[in-house]
Formats: C-alpha cells, sequence, structure tokens
C-alpha cells in the first residue's frame, strides 16, 4: 500500500463544472508533477461539496483547508507554499460576507458548521467512480448486514421505526410503501428510484447521483431483498448526462464485484438494476406517468387507486421512491432506526437538503436535521440576501408548493409546519428573492412552467392552467379587471380538485400562495396599474430625479431607445413614449438619478 | 465477493486510504518546511517518513507540513503530536526519520536524546 501524506479533493458537482473545475485540476496536477509531490499528494475529483456560488472549490486533507473561487493559475501556489512548504495561501482562503477575517479551514465555515450530513455523508467527500472509496465508508455493509442478519419483515420493521419519510414531496412514509408492497399479490415485484428531479431551482437529487451512486444502488437492493424484487429501475432525466454516466459506472463495478447480480453475498439473494432515460418532462416526475414512460408508453398520468404498491410496472407490485429517500436507506440500517428517529421532529424525522437558490449570498447544496428554523437556512448557512437588500419571500415544493413571508422566517422547516403556511417542502428546492421580485410575475413564472409541462390528458390541466396563465398576463401587463382575482380563485379551486394527477392538482398553488401572502400585491396591478416591486416592465416608468442628476450624458448615450435627452452639464430627461423600459439607464448612471415610478 | 467477510477485509484494507479525509487521526506527524527546512533536507525526512510509515501499514496517522518554526539551526525539524502531548525532534535526516517511525510511532517511545529540549 503507498500512502499519500495529502488529498487534495476538487469539486466537480455540476456549479464546479460550468466554473470549469476542469482546468483547475488538470493545473494542480502539473504543478504537483512539476515539484515532484505525485507520489506524495493525491487528488480526487468529487461530486458537489455544496458552495456552489464559491466554485471552483478545493479541499485539502489531512488539514481540512478550503481554497475557493480557483483559476488555473492560483494552482501554482497552492501547489509550492501549500502543499509543499505548509504555508497557508491567504488570498485564497474564504472571507465570508460581511467579515474581514478569512476563514481557513471547512469545518470553521457557518455553511458546513451547522449541517448535519446523512444523505450526503459522502457526496463531496469520495470520488463517485471509486467503488473502493464507497466501500471503505462502510458502502454495502448494510446490504450485507440485512441479507445475513436481517428477514425482510425486520428490514421493513427497521425503516418504519425510522419514521422516514418520502423526500419526493408528499412525505408518505416510506416503510408503510414497502410493507404495502411486500404484501401485495403478484409476481414479479419491482423497485424503482425516481430521479426525474424537474423543479426549477431543485438539484439535490442530481447531486447525490453525482456524488455518491453507490448509495442509491445499495439502498435499492436492500428495498428489494425486504419486497421480494428481483429487479430495479433508475428513471432518471437525460439532462443530467454526467449522472447516467457515473450510475453506469456505478452498476458496472457492482457487477464486477458481485455486489449486484446473482447470488449476492452468497445467500441466493439475486438484485439487477437498469436505468431507464427520460426525455425531461415534469410529469414523468409523477409516479404513474414516470412508470408508464419506463414502460415504454406516453408519460401520462393515470387514476390513483390502484397504486404502484399494488399496481405499479406492468401491473406489478413496485416500490418507487426519490433518490434522497433511497440515500437515507443505508445509514438507517448500520445506524439503527432509533439514531435516525432521534434526529428532526415528532412527525419528521432525519434531515432535509436543500437546494438554496436565487437571491442568497451562498447558492448551493445544504442538509440540516428536519425543524431548522427557516431563518437559520437563509441567514446563518445562506449568508442572507446580497446587496444589503430585503428578504421577501422563499419559494419552497417548486411548482407545487407555495411561498413563505418574512414575518414566518422562524417557522421550523418540517412537512407540517410548511403545510399549515400554505406550501409544501416538496423535493427540497428554495428559492430565495428579495425586495425587487414581483410576487405576481413570480406565480405568473411557475404558471408557465406547469402550463407548458402539462402533458395534456385531463382538461382542468391543460386548459385550466392555461385560462389562469392568460388571466395572469393580462394583470402583469396593466390589463387586469375587477374580478380577477375572484376568477383565478374559482378556477384554481376546480383544476385542485378535478385534475388527474399532482401536477394539476397542484398547478395553481403558486397563484393561490402568492394571493394569501400578498394579495396586495396583485390589487396594486389590477386597481392601480403599478407593480409595488418595479419589475413589471408595463407597469414601470423611469424617471430621472433632476435635483441629482449631473448631465454627465451616460444615460443617453447608453439609451439603445434613444430615449434620453438633454444639455451636457443640465439635467436630462426621459422621453416616456420612446422608452423600452429596458433599465440600462439606471444600470449605468453614477448618481443614483434614476427612479423607477 | 463472496462473503460479508470479503467485504470486511476489503473495506478494513482501503479504510487506511481514505482515513485522512476523516480527520480521525490520533497522532499529527509535522514536518518544518520553510525555505530553510528544505535546504537543511526536509524533502527528504519527508519522503522517507512517508515510505517508513506506508511500509510498516501504520494507520491514523496525519503526515503535515508546516513553515518555518524559528529554529533554523535545528532544522529539520519534526514534530510528533498525540493528544496533548507535543515532542519535537531536531536535525532529522533519513536515518533519524526511520527511527522515530519504529520507536516513536510503533513502539510508542520517545528518543530523548534527538529532541528539542524545553524552553
Amino acid at each position: 500500500m503507498s500512502m499519500y501524506r495529502s488529498h487534495v479533493l476538487v469539486c466537480a458537482g455540476a456549479g464546479c463544472i460550468s466554473s470549469d473545475c476542469k482546468a483547475v485540476q488538470s493545473a494542480l496536477i502539473a504543478n504537483i508533477q512539476a515539484q515532484g509531490l505525485k507520489d506524495e499528494i493525491k487528488v480526487v475529483e468529487t461530486g458537489c461539496m455544496g458552495p456552489c456560488d464559491l466554485g471552483p472549490v478545493v479541499l485539502i486533507f489531512p488539514d481540512g483547508v478550503f481554497y475557493r473561487k480557483l483559476k488555473p493559475e492560483d494552482t501554482a501556489d497552492i501547489v509550492t507554499e501549500h502543499l509543499l512548504k505548509g504555508k497557508l495561501v491567504d488570498r485564497l482562503l474564504h472571507r465570508p460576507t460581511g467579515k474581514s477575517e478569512q476563514v481557513a479551514t471547512f469545518d470553521r465555515m457557518e455553511f458546513f458548521k451547522r449541517q448535519t450530513r446523512v444523505t450526503l455523508r459522502n457526496t463531496g467527500l469520495i470520488n463517485p467512480e471509486s467503488i473502493e472509496e464507497y466501500i471503505a465508508r462502510d458502502g454495502y455493509q448494510a446490504l450485507g448486514k440485512v441479507l445475513s442478519k436481517y428477514s425482510p419483515e425486520e428490514v421493513i420493521s427497521a425503516i418504519k421505526a425510522s419514521g422516514l419519510r418520502g423526500r419526493g414531496g408528499a412525505g408518505f412514509p416510506t416503510g408503510l410503501k414497502w410493507e404495502f408492497t411486500a404484501r401485495a399479490s403478484g409476481n414479479p415485484k419491482y423497485v424503482v428510484c425516481n430521479a426525474d428531479e424537474g423543479d426549477p431551482g431543485a438539484f439535490m437529487d442530481r447531486s447525490i447521483l453525482e456524488g455518491d451512486p453507490h448509495s442509491v444502488l445499495e439502498a435499492m437492493a436492500i428495498c428489494g431483498y425486504a419486497i421480494g424484487a428481483e429487479k430495479g429501475f433508475i428513471y432518471v432525466r437525460a439532462e443530467y448526462p454526467l449522472a447516467v454516466q457515473r450510475l453506469e459506472t456505478a452498476i458496472g463495478k457492482c457487477l464486477e464485484y458481485g455486489l449486484l447480480g446473482r447470488n449476492i453475498f452468497s445467500t441466493g439473494f439475486n438484485f439487477d438494476i437498469e436505468i431507464r432515460v427520460g426525455a425531461g418532462a415534469f410529469v414523468c416526475g409523477e409516479e404513474t406517468a414516470l412508470l408508464a414512460s419506463i414502460e415504454g408508453r406516453r408519460g401520462e398520468p393515470r387514476p390513483k387507486p390502484p397504486f404502484p404498491a399494488q399496481e405499479g410496472l406492468w401491473g406489478k407490485p413496485t416500490v418507487i421512491n426519490n433518490v434522497e429517500t433511497w440515500a437515507n436507506i443505508p445509514p438507517i440500517i448500520l445506524n439503527g432506526p432509533e439514531w435516525f428517529s432521534a434526529i428532526g421532529t415528532e412527525n419528521s424525522k432525519g434531515t432535509k437538503v436543500f437546494a438554496l437558490a436565487g437571491k442568497i449570498n451562498n447558492t448551493g447544496l445544504v442538509e440540516v436535521p428536519m425543524g431548522t428554523p427557516l431563518k437559520e437556512i437563509i441567514y446563518d448557512i445562506g449568508g442572507g440576501i446580497p446587496n444589503g437588500k430585503k428578504f421577501k419571500a422563499v419559494q419552497t415544493g417548486g411548482p407545487s408548493g407555495g411561498c413563505i413571508p418574512a414575518e414566518y422566517l422562524d417557522t421550523p422547516v418540517d412537512y407540517d409546519s410548511l403545510v399549515k403556511l400554505g406550501t409544501i417542502m416538496g423535493s427540497g428546492g428554495m428559492i430565495i428573492v428579495d425586495e425587487d421580485t414581483c410576487m405576481v410575475d413570480l406565480a405568473k413564472f411557475f404558471l408557465e412552467f406547469v402550463q407548458e409541462e402539462s402533458c395534456g390528458k385531463c382538461a382542468p390541466c391543460r386548459i385550466g392552467t392555461k385560462r389562469m396563465l392568460e388571466i395572469m398576463e393580462r394583470i402583469v401587463e396593466g390589463n387586469g379587471k375587477d374580478g380577477d382575482i375572484e376568477l383565478l380563485e374559482e378556477l384554481s379551486q376546480g383544476i385542485k380538485s378535478s385534475a388527474l394527477c399532482g401536477l394539476g392538482q397542484t398547478a395553481p398553488n403558486p397563484v393561490l400562495s402568492t394571493l394569501r401572502h400578498f394579495r396586495e400585491e396583485y390589487i396594486a396591478h389590477i386597481k392601480d396599474k403599478r407593480c409595488p416591486a418595479g419589475a413589471c416592465q408595463a407597469l414601470v416608468t423611469y424617471y430621472i430625479d433632476a435635483r441629482a442628476c449631473k448631465g454627465c450624458g451616460l444615460c443617453s448615450k447608453n439609451c439603445p431607445a434613444g430615449a434620453i435627452s438633454g444639455e451636457k452639464k443640465k439635467p436630462h430627461v426621459i422621453d416616456a413614449g420612446k422608452c423600452i423600459k429596458c433599465g440600462t439607464c439606471k444600470d449605468k448612471c453614477k448618481f443614483n438619478s434614476i427612479f423607477i415610478l | 465477493m463472496r462473503t460479508l467477510e470479503d467485504l470486511n477485509k476489503l473495506r478494513d484494507k482501503l479504510q487506511a486510504e481514505i482515513s485522512i479525509r476523516e480527520r480521525k487521526q490520533e497522532i499529527t506527524v509535522n514536518v518544518s518546511m520553510g525555505t530553510c527546512g528544505i535546504a537543511a533536507g526536509a524533502r527528504e525526512t519527508m519522503k522517507t517518513l512517508i515510505e517508513e510509515i506506508s511500509s510498516k501499514n501504520i494507520k491514523d496517522i496525519a503526515l503535515t507540513q508546516t513553515g518555518c518554526l524559528g529554529a533554523c539551526q535545528q532544522e529539520p525539524l519534526v514534530q510528533i503530536q498525540k493528544g496533548g502531548e507535543k515532542v519535537t525532534y531536531i536535525n532529522v535526516d533519513q536515518e533519524k526519520a526511520r527511527q522515530i517511525v519504529n520507536r516513536h510511532l510503533l513502539e510508542g517511545k520517545v528518543i530523548e536524546q534527538w529532541t528539542k529540549p524545553e524552553e
């Protein structure tokens, strides 16, 4: 065995890949070779570490030093100063927003310090393409344990006792789902992984698949044993090519090691997993549509019951769980259900992964115990709102969810408290919006999304969301009329109660939720023809404050519509008739003299 | 992989390769790598420590490097830390490095005559 005195982890999550971590990695390796350190220092490519806005990032062990926003040329200093001479490269260390002092190691960063990593225990820490690194982190021990020591009933009891609920959205108790499937008559039975993550702003599932694919494979095999299935399918969207590739590598390695396939651990248990790549239709995340798609039919939902536990793939009993749910299974088996249920709240056990996006300083992936207050997630871990703006709301649960306004920031985040506020946990996307966001416009965005993604099978969803969208478009264009709000509410209730599947039933939620918490914004758009956030173009007027204007002419020079005029060193004016409301003048003005009315 | 025992054996073997990332090491071996240290041969000392530690398959040791400790005439310097205890060896050439691994790290005996007297 050769020993490396230091491991340099290079994050290769999608965020860091897009900020060109590959070039940083190559430069790092070249510098390590040039300094003659290649036998001492190991460079490891990992999945997403979490703090995506800081990418490309590297994490150096054994000291745990974290360098961020790296360029290829920075790696020379990391190698000669840090790796060779043991000196920190100060300028590459993380400096938290609003603080002057730097933080050298990852475990002292607020972002990491407050997290509890169960689902993400390996993500960002191991090389996802190395089954050996997964095994070194107790990988496949849980599968070995259940096959050698547990009866299928005992596995199900353990999952039930843990209190784990589905992380895909609705929060159905996982153990109960397995039990229904185990007891259902019909053979063969199937295990399915839902990796059709489609909520705008959500990337938890992708990060787990890319960062720790084996945890999902191991969990599916455990479920197969518990319910009496020999076949599993992973349904993953084609937009996630890296996830697909890493899953393929992982499955190949498992077959090689005998951890999938026939007679696993010489116990007579057989289990195979196949990947099915979906075309990336939002409705295919709905379980019955997903199953139809695996079968090779159009990805359209069907009424429930019968539930997949009774009649799933090819009419046979099927367990279908999402990626994050699966990733919780091995630690539950290894550490015991009591350990798991000690984390979280009364009715929401364990941890939850959130994808922070939008107007927040630290965008990225975080995992916290259920019941963590929203404030802690957004301000302590997320670092608050950029540019000194005010927090306005957080949208959770994607298009099926809703928004939570500032007055509820103390809310502990769990399944039940979110439902009370008119939203849902959903898969865990959190889009943070600030004072510059118009809530009517935001609701319109989500409605547009579901309208486009509707499969069209049922009329309430196909036609109802279209009618709602038309009203919303009218409102943001300044053509809203009396009665629009009531009509939106009526349509919403109708669609909710009559649509065929979860997509349609929840499609009106963003509208209902913004109406609940931000009704006055709708009224301002409709009655006063005004957008309080200054975001809806049709409803704003750009205006130059004559007292503040120095007549520098920068605005008129940059105005693409030629709408600004004025003499040098004298106040300029905007011709509202010509103005196209692009906002260029406001961005260019150095004296803050341009306002939106 | 025929049995769970096979998996356990493989895991035990692989764990040493990844334990550095779990930061559970009981012992830290620190080599001073200022310009003075490197000039005095600290790179060779470091390489010898790596070779010796891996050939003896000693687990749970973090081998790190640090800058000049201000005792340039005594370089190369190697500090071994376990719990709250810290032992500093001075003028550590390759032969001394081998001895330190075998006697201090493996047998737990401090080689007093090579250590820096406490100020």
